[in-house]
Order: structure tokens, then C-alpha cells, then sequence
């Protein structure tokens, strides 16, 4: 690529939103392990370990997680329909993925993957994971208040939009939160006002530090429109209690917020003492009606025991939004027509798995739970790695796909950061992956409170990989430590 | 609902450039068609037709369109890797398909078709997209260059979103024009400056008309960011001459413009005295490099011989910018992560489809001739049954996938159309839909010479419906004028 002198478009000329927006995930850090990587192949054997190992994001099939036999059976029964009705078509597909993809295709427009569905999604899949929510949660979902979307992502994109007017406007968000959050935000113009979750208490939410926060920024003259919540969390890992969920679905409607629950990881679920409750079913058992509450609740493929990350599928389930409104937002979906079919078809397979009895559901129960136990295991494992650290302590992950270690570093990495112009934290991961070859995602990408650093690590890699993993964070942590001992 | 004023998300209090936006093509008169649909499942019989034939959306599949057997080979093997190992897989499967999905497999980091990819996309895709394109053009493409998208409309968002600030900067735009354009120019709150195409003219771009758009809109303070051009056009169907289009390039050069080149329809060419060249081609052999035009170029798998719409796949070719702007738009593309991974394989099929001497290439091509043969066979019957009508009058189509009638309303239909509180050719197009069932899209949802007005038809439906689509359109529009003859 050639240098450009007098750019037409200079930097200074674009959108400053675009300029002020940051997604640490994919960030500076990423940049230098792509490039290590490229060393390493060059030249193998030229650093202190074989393969840069991504832990920075949640994409378990990148780690070596498979897909769910089931699930890829019926996308390509869909995909290739040819293959429905041929004799050799029971050696390759069972009986329930074959009628399944029937069923799907039935439901599709023109009974094609490739032609636009309604801009919702597909009605016939809509209704499928309605079903599904009303089984999950006791009570009844309306698949017109379902949006099928290319990921969670873009489903966030659409409600920042439709609420955010200006900087006046602002949306209340979990410190630390995932920093898509953080960047929708500033892409849409609005204002994030933080509010700090509890590491001392498992990264308890306290609604009175909602509240505390919540006063604050109207104070300042910063209409709030609503508030975000993880749940489980990312980065922190941590499910709420159910009292903790009535109680914020009670700020919310006392104080006419917009609740915004993110609720991807809800089969991310590792211990026995928690469950994963809908703040659907929490907003129905309490009994409020649609005119006290207003609710979006988003789900993605990305993650669970299915980690469909690539095929981008995902919805938002609107609760307590007017006729009006609902049209103003299937009028922006409409605008990008619909969402990729494959994602919609996954996100109706995931909220309607096979059941006992159906042919599939042997294997596809026994894949689904060595997945989710082998998760489990290895959240145990690198949550006891990270605390057996010197100055470093992790709160467990009751759910999710993250660690989230506080680290106490010295004043002499702090000062040693500073020279180099980085951020303590981001100096630490740095360094990590020099000496490891493991890409970690500094806390600073996430928000933390000031004056403590984190990193944040995923429970990916392989089982197998684990015990080297952990040996190699202890071997460079001590030396760290050692190096800046102050 | 609740204490604060700030309360309830109501039409009034959400962002007003969500509810400045318009997008025509799934608008109210497909609400209206989808309810008269519902209509005559509930009632067979109760209305003057049988079914509702949607001509308002460029959807092939949905109307009977066979997607290209090698494409949905490849993708199902793609999705379902486990097809390989089977011996029976070469008996349902073509060679060249199992050998492709071998090599697009082979290019995915662990052949891991779920994960996440690079934010622009797959590098070995983009590889092959860019050979593609050097193959068309006879000039290279870089991959770094290629940003793959869900769908082109993506990267048509990216890129308002990047260069509008706000509404002093605008966008020249063709009039009439597909509202994606005006829709993002409005949810990103910019300005749109129309130039108007030459009905007289076979819809022709006349430079003279651009340059005094944008000197009137510099001169009431707008700063021109960029010019799009569609080229085949939407909803006009022209294909520009290479004449027209290099100085078009002079133009944008000149005068600091980006060119946004929409190039979705560069495979619907139904005129033998027409080619489609693309901008990057036209430029490039003027002597133009990098330093002298910002040029962005979408494609599309959903338009063409393929009409992959439901996948969502498509890509931006971005050349002519700073390294610097370039990082931001990587930016923006990584907080979404990347596009799905089906659509990613598709555009690099369409980009590198079967060559002579594949196994699959004499049934590709036969396929390919087939849909594009029966597209061109439409556009004619459809153009020649329009220009039968007492006054209208239609241009060719030569491309893309629309007609473009100009209808010369009487001026009782005008005052009934106000009495109804409707635009016009909205009235005209809803009568159109009540008695035949056919769903057109009016004029005025992609502008038009003030005080004309027409409706956009696909050229879709299936070749046996339009002998009789045809005969409803005439009797429909004979009793209209007579009913409003003045």
C-alpha cells in the first residue's frame, strides 16, 4: 500500500465518534500477538514458547471446541436440501435432523436459505424460540416481539441507536462490562455512566451504588435512558442472585430506566448453589404489567455449550414497548433487511434442542455436557492457578467464559509502565505474552476501579493445554514480581 | 410510569433520526400486502386474485430462484466437515465442490467454520476475492484491502458513519436512488445532496447536473463528503458508459470526493452493447493509483445469477485512504467482530466461481446462463408490457433487476390520492396491490423529478406467472385511468 500525501479523507476529517471509540478486545494487544505469530512461523523456535495461544475472546471453536453434532447436520440439510431425499441421505443425517430441516424449511420464505426473510426473522423460527423462552421461563413469549439479529452485537447497536439522542442521553453500565457496551455508546453519541460492581463481593451488584450513580448523572443533567446488565457476567463471571434481580427490576421501574439484559452466557453456568433466571421471568413472577417496565433481553449462539461464534446469530426479546415504538424499530431492521439465515436457524436450534426420547438427544446430551463440565474444570483450574499468585487474587467464575484476576502490581512496574507511555495493566499483559505466548485482554479495556488492574483471560484453551498454561503464568509472574520487586 | 420524566421510551422522546429515516422497499404498502396476505389464507376467495406476487424487493429465491448447485455443495460441506471423512460423500457431492471445501476449510484456523474470524474476514477468502477482482479488472486487488461484510448494506453503514459529523456534511446521492442511501444518511445525520438522472436520457448521469449539486450545496455551507454511484443502477437499471464513468472519476478526484461505488449488480448486465467496468478498473487505467482517489467498492452475493440474500455475505474493497483512517475502520469493524462466516465462503465462491475443466463448471454455467438468459427474457416482457400502457413510459432495464415505469396520473387520481393522505404513486401502487396483488414500490420512496411519478417492479417472478402478471397490470391500469379520467 502506498503512502498517501495529502489524503482527501484526513484522520482529522473523519466522525470523531469512530476516532473516540475502543474495543480492547481486538485491540493493540491482538495487533502484537498477530505479529508474533507471523515470527513464529518464520522463524520456529525464536521465542520462548511454540504457539501464541489466544485466550483475549470468547471463541471456544478457535480453541478447538466442536460444534454440536446435531446442529450442523440440520444447517446443512438446509444449506444443500438436495441432500434431504437422496438413499444414502439416513448414512450421513438422523431421522430428527432430517425432519427438522424440513420443518425449517417450511418456515423459510420461498423454503430457501437464500432469499431475505422477514425482517424479524423467519416467523415459523421466531415461534419455535418463543416456545423455547416459555419453556425456559413459565411464561408465554410473543415471537413478534422477537428480533432475530447477525449476533447479539447488532441487536445492541439497534437499541443504542433508537435511544440514544445525544450526550445528553446517557445508559448506565457495569464497571467492568464488556466494552461493546463501552463503544456502542460512544458510536451513537450518548454518555456511559459507570457503575461499580463489588470484586470484594464476588462482583456483587449493590443497587444502592446504581442508585448513588444513577442520581448522580441526572445531577449533572444527563437524562438516563437505561441501564445495562450482564448477567452472567462478563468479565466478572459472577450470576446474580434472584433477590438482587428483583431489586433491580424494581429500579427500573421506579425510575422509568430501560432494562437491558444481556443474557448471553445463560448456559454458561458452572456451579450448583446458582441458577440462571431470565429478568423476563423475574419481571412476569413479580407480576408487573407491560406499561411499568420496559425490557430488552439479548441471546447469542456465540456462546453457551454451542460457541457458534462465525455464523453470527443472536436475538432481542422486547418486553413493555409500545405498538409505535416496535414499529420504529422493525423500520430500522428493515433498512438492512434481515438477518443471515444461518444464524436464525441456529438461534432457534439452541433455544430448541433435541429432547429425550428423539434420536439425537443421546449424543447431542452427551456432547453438550462435556463441554459444559470440561468449562467447569477449567474455570477451577485457573481461578486456584491465578490465586496461588503472589498479590494476584480471582473471584470465581460462577458462569461465563472469563477470569477476571486482580493483580497488586508494584510501584516499580506502575513507574515502569509510565516510561513506556502504557497502561499498567496493559504493560503487564504485554509482557505476559512476551514471555508466554498467551494473549490476555488488559482490565483497563473493560473499566475497573481506578487505581487497581486486572487482566482478563478466557477458560478456552484446551483441557489438555491447561497444565502448561498455568505453569507458564506462575514461571513468568514470579519473575515479574522478582523484576519489579519494590 | 415511573417518577422521572425521563421515563417511558415513546415516539416522541426516542432518537428523531431514527424516526427521520425511510425505507420504502419493506414499507407500508408490503404491511399492507402481508395483511392482505394473512386475508387470504384465513379467507381464500375473498379477494379478486390468488396470491400475493411481491415484486417490491430484489429477492430472487423467494420467487423461485434455484440457488447455483456447486455454491450450496461447498457450503454444506463447509458447515458439516464430517461429511468428508465419508467414502459416500463423492457419491452426493461434485469433486470440485469436496476439493474446494477442503481448501476454503484448510484457510480457517482449525478448520473451525464457528469461530470468529479476522475482523475483515478470512484471509485466505480475501485472497481469493482479490484474485477475483484482478481477474476481472486486469488490475491487482490487495486483501487487506477487503473488508467482508453481512451483506454490502454493512459496509455502506460503516462508511456514512465514518464520514458524516454531522448535518453540514452531506452525500451526493442519484435521484432516484435505493433508500438504503438515504436511510443511513439520516440515521447517521447527515445531509443528502440529490443530482438527478436523465429519465429523458436512459436514466443518464450527466456530470454538469453533479457539479451543480454540489457547488449549490458548498454554497449553503454542506461539505461534500463523498458521491455514490450505482452502477448498474437501482432502481433505474442503467449501465453507465466508460465515457460517463471516467469522468465521474475525474470528478471525485478533483474534487476530493470519496466515490462510493455500488457495484452489487455487476453481474446483471442484459445488453450486448453494455459491460460492466468497475470503477477501480476505469481508474486505475486513467493512471490513477492509491494517492489520487478514496475509492470504496461494494459487491454483493445477494443480486447477480446467485441471489444469495438470506446469507448476508458481501464486501467493501476500500483503497485511496490513510493508513491512519484505514485502522479506523478496522476499528469499527472488530467491535462486531466479523460477518458470518457462510456468507464470507459465498462471496469468495461468486468471486471465484467454477473455471473451464472443473468438474462442475459445464453445470455452473449452464445454471448461471439459465437464470441470467430468463432475467434478460423478463426485463423485456416487462419493459415492452409497461410501454403499452396508456401513458407510461419505461425505460430499459439494462440491468440490475428492476423497472422503473414513469406513470402519467390524471389529475382526479392526484386529488383522490390527497384526499386519501397519500403520495400519489402510493395510491396508485396501493389500488395496483388491492386488485391484483401485485406489490409494487412507489416512485416516491426513491425520488423522483418533483411533479412525476413511478412505481419499481422486480423483474423476478418466475418466467410462467408473468404472461399473467402482465394481463392483472393491464386490466388493473385500463379501469384506473378510466375510473380517474379526467
Amino acid at each position: 500500500m502506498s503512502f498517501i500525501k495529502t489524503p482527501a479523507v484526513p484522520i482529522e476529517s473523519i466522525n470523531p465518534k469512530v476516532k473516540d471509540c475502543e474495543y480492547a478486545v481486538r485491540g493493540e494487544i491482538l495487533n502484537y500477538a498477530l505479529r508474533l505469530q507471523e515470527e513464529l512461523e518464520k522463524n520456529p523456535g525464536s521465542r520462548p514458547f511454540d504457539e501464541i495461544i489466544y485466550s483475549n475472546l470468547g471463541n471456544p471453536h478457535a480453541l478447538g471446541q466442536k460444534p454440536i453434532t446435531f446442529f450442523r447436520q440440520v444447517l446443512a440439510l438446509c444449506e444443500y436440501p438436495a441432500l434431504l431425499d437422496t438413499d444414502d441421505t439416513h448414512k450421513f443425517f438422523s431421522s430428527d435432523a432430517i425432519s427438522r430441516a424440513k420443518k425449517i424449511r417450511s418456515t423459510l420464505t420461498g423454503k430457501s436459505t437464500g432469499a431475505y426473510s422477514h425482517s424479524k426473522g423467519a416467523k415459523g423460527l421466531r415461534e419455535m424460540i418463543a416456545d423455547g423462552i416459555a419453556l425456559r421461563d413459565g411464561y408465554p413469549a410473543n415471537p413478534e416481539d422477537i428480533f432475530l439479529t447477525d449476533g447479539a452485537s447488532a441487536a445492541v447497536h439497534m437499541i443504542m441507536q433508537l435511544l440514544i439522542r445525544s450526550e445528553n442521553d446517557g445508559i448506565l453500565c457495569p464497571i467492568p462490562q464488556y466494552p461493546l457496551y463501552s463503544a456502542a455508546i460512544t458510536l451513537h453519541g450518548g454518555t456511559l455512566v459507570p457503575y461499580y460492581l463489588s470484586e470484594a463481593k464476588g462482583w456483587g451488584l449493590e443497587v444502592f451504588e446504581l442508585k448513588g450513580n444513577l442520581d448522580l448523572a441526572r445531577e449533572n443533567g444527563i437524562s438516563v435512558k437505561a441501564i445495562v446488565v450482564i448477567n452472567p457476567g462478563n468479565p466478572t463471571g459472577q450470576v446474580l442472585s434472584e433477590s438482587n434481580q428483583q431489586e433491580i427490576v424494581e429500579l427500573c421501574r421506579k425510575e422509568g430506566l430501560v432494562l437491558l439484559a444481556d443474557e448471553v452466557y445463560q448456559d454458561n453456568v458452572y456451579v450448583k448453589d446458582k441458577n440462571f433466571i431470565s429478568f423476563k421471568r423475574i419481571i412476569k413472577s413479580v407480576g408487573y404489567s407491560d406499561d411499568e417496565i420496559s425490557l430488552v433481553s439479548f441471546q447469542s449462539i456465540s456462546k453457551g455449550y454451542y460457541g457458534e461464534c462465525g455464523k453470527r446469530g443472536g436475538y432481542m426479546e422486547l418486553c413493555g414497548f409500545s405498538e409505535d415504538v416496535k414499529d420504529q424499530i422493525y423500520k430500522v431492521a428493515s433498512v438492512n433487511l434481515c438477518s443471515n439465515t444461518s444464524g436464525q436457524i441456529l438461534a432457534s436450534l439452541i433455544m430448541n434442542p433435541p429432547k429425550p426420547g428423539e434420536e439425537s438427544h443421546k449424543l447431542f446430551f452427551a456432547e453438550k455436557e462435556a463441554i459444559l463440565s470440561s468449562l467447569g474444570r477449567r474455570a477451577k483450574a485457573l481461578e486456584d492457578a491465578f490465586n496461588s499468585m503472589e498479590g494476584v487474587s480471582c473471584q470465581k467464575a460462577e458462569g461465563a467464559m472469563y477470569l477476571f484476576p486482580l493483580i497488586k502490581l508494584p510501584n516499580k512496574a506502575i513507574e515502569a509502565a509510565k516510561k513506556v507511555n502504557m497502561v499498567p495493566d496493559a504493560f503487564y499483559a504485554l509482557r505476559l505474552l512476551d514471555a508466554t505466548g498467551l494473549v490476555l485482554v488488559p482490565g483497563s479495556g473493560f473499566g475497573q476501579a481506578p487505581g487497581t488492574w486486572h487482566v482478563r483471560t478466557t477458560i478456552l484453551p484446551d483441557e489438555s493445554k491447561i497444565p502448561a498454561i498455568v505453569s507458564r503464568l506462575k514461571a513468568f509472574h514470579e519473575s515479574f514480581m522478582k523484576e519489579f520487586q519494590d | 410510569m415511573g417518577s422521572d420524566a425521563t421515563a417511558s421510551v415513546t415516539v416522541e422522546s426516542i432518537n428523531p433520526k431514527v424516526l427521520k429515516c425511510e425505507y420504502a422497499v419493506r414499507g407500508e404498502i408490503v404491511t399492507h400486502a402481508q395483511r392482505l396476505q394473512q386475508q387470504l389464507q384465513t379467507n381464500p376467495g375473498s379477494l379478486p386474485f390468488d396470491e400475493i406476487i411481491y415484486c417490491n424487493i430484489g429477492n430472487p429465491q423467494s420467487l423461485g430462484q434455484q440457488p447455483i448447485t456447486f455454491f450450496r455443495e461447498v457450503l454444506a460441506l463447509s458447515d458439516h466437515p464430517a461429511l468428508l471423512e465419508k467414502p459416500e460423500t463423492s457419491v452426493l457431492f461434485s469433486s470440485d465442490s469436496i476439493a474446494r471445501a477442503k481448501q476454503i476449510l484448510s484457510s480457517i484456523p482449525g478448520k473451525a467454520t464457528g469461530a470468529y474470524s479476522h475482523s475483515q474476514g478470512i484471509k485466505g477468502l480475501r485472497d481469493a476475492i482479490a484474485e477475483g477482482i484482478a481477474a476481472r479488472d486486469g488490475f491487482p486487488a490487495n486483501a487487506d484491502d477487503i473488508f467482508l461484510t453481512d451483506g454490502a448494506s454493512p459496509g455502506v453503514h460503516n462508511m456514512m458513519q465514518l464520514l458524516l459529523r454531522s448535518e453540514s456534511d452531506g452525500i451526493l446521492c442519484p435521484i432516484p436512488q435505493y433508500p438504503l442511501y438515504s436511510a443511513s444518511i439520516a440515521l447517521h445525520g447527515g445531509t443528502l445532496v440529490p443530482y438527478y438522472l436523465d429519465e429523458a436520457t436512459g436514466w443518464g448521469l450527466e456530470i454538469s447536473e453533479v457539479k451543480k449539486q454540489l457547488e449549490d450545496a458548498r454554497s449553503k455551507g454542506i461539505t461534500v463528503r463523498a458521491l455514490v454511484v450505482i452502477n448498474p443502477g437501482n432502481p433505474t437499471g442503467q449501465v453507465l458508459a466508460e465515457e460517463n464513468q471516467r469522468q465521474i472519476v475525474e470528478f471525485c478526484k478533483n474534487e476530493g470526493l470519496v466515490l462510493l461505488a455500488d457495484e452489487v449488480y455487476q453481474e446483471n448486465i442484459y445488453v450486448d452493447d453494455k459491460k460492466f467496468n468497475s470503477f477501480k478498473k476505469i481508474a486505475r487505467s486513467m493512471g490513477y493509483g492509491e494517492e489520487d482517489l478514496p475509492l470504496v467498492s461494494y459487491q454483493s452475493i445477494s443480486k447477480g445469477y446467485y441471489g444469495e440474500c438470506g446469507k448476508r455475505g458481501g464486501y467493501m474493497e476500500v483503497t485511496g485512504f490513510s493508513s491512519s483512517v484505514r485502522e479506523q475502520i478496522y476499528k469499527v469493524a472488530s467491535v462486531n467482530l466479523c460477518s458470518n462466516i457462510s456468507g464470507q465462503i459465498l462471496a469468495s465462491l461468486v468471486m471465484n466461481p467454477p473455471k473451464p475443466g472443473d468438474a462442475s463448471y459445464e453445470s455452473y454455467v449452464a445454471e448461471r446462463d439459465g437464470i441470467l438468459k430468463s432475467l434478460a427474457r423478463r426485463a423485456k416482457a416487462l419493459e415492452d408490457a409497461l410501454n403499452s400502457l396508456e401513458g407510461v413510459t419505461c425505460n430499459k432495464a439494462e440491468g440490475a433487476m428492476y423497472l422503473f415505469p414513469q406513470v402519467r396520473l390524471p389529475q382526479k387520481a392526484i386529488e383522490a390520492a390527497k384526499a386519501a393522505k397519500k403520495a400519489p404513486d402510493a395510491f396508485y401502487a396501493l389500488s395496483l396491490l388491492e386488485s391484483t396483488g401485485v406489490v409494487v414500490v412507489p416512485g416516491s420512496g426513491f425520488g423522483q423529478v418533483p411533479g412525476t411519478y413511478h412505481f419499481r417492479c422486480t423483474i423476478l417472478p418466475q418466467e410462467d406467472k408473468i404472461p399473467a402478471i402482465i394481463s392483472r397490470l393491464t386490466a388493473f391500469h385500463e379501469a384506473f385511468l378510466n375510473q380517474y379520467r379526467d
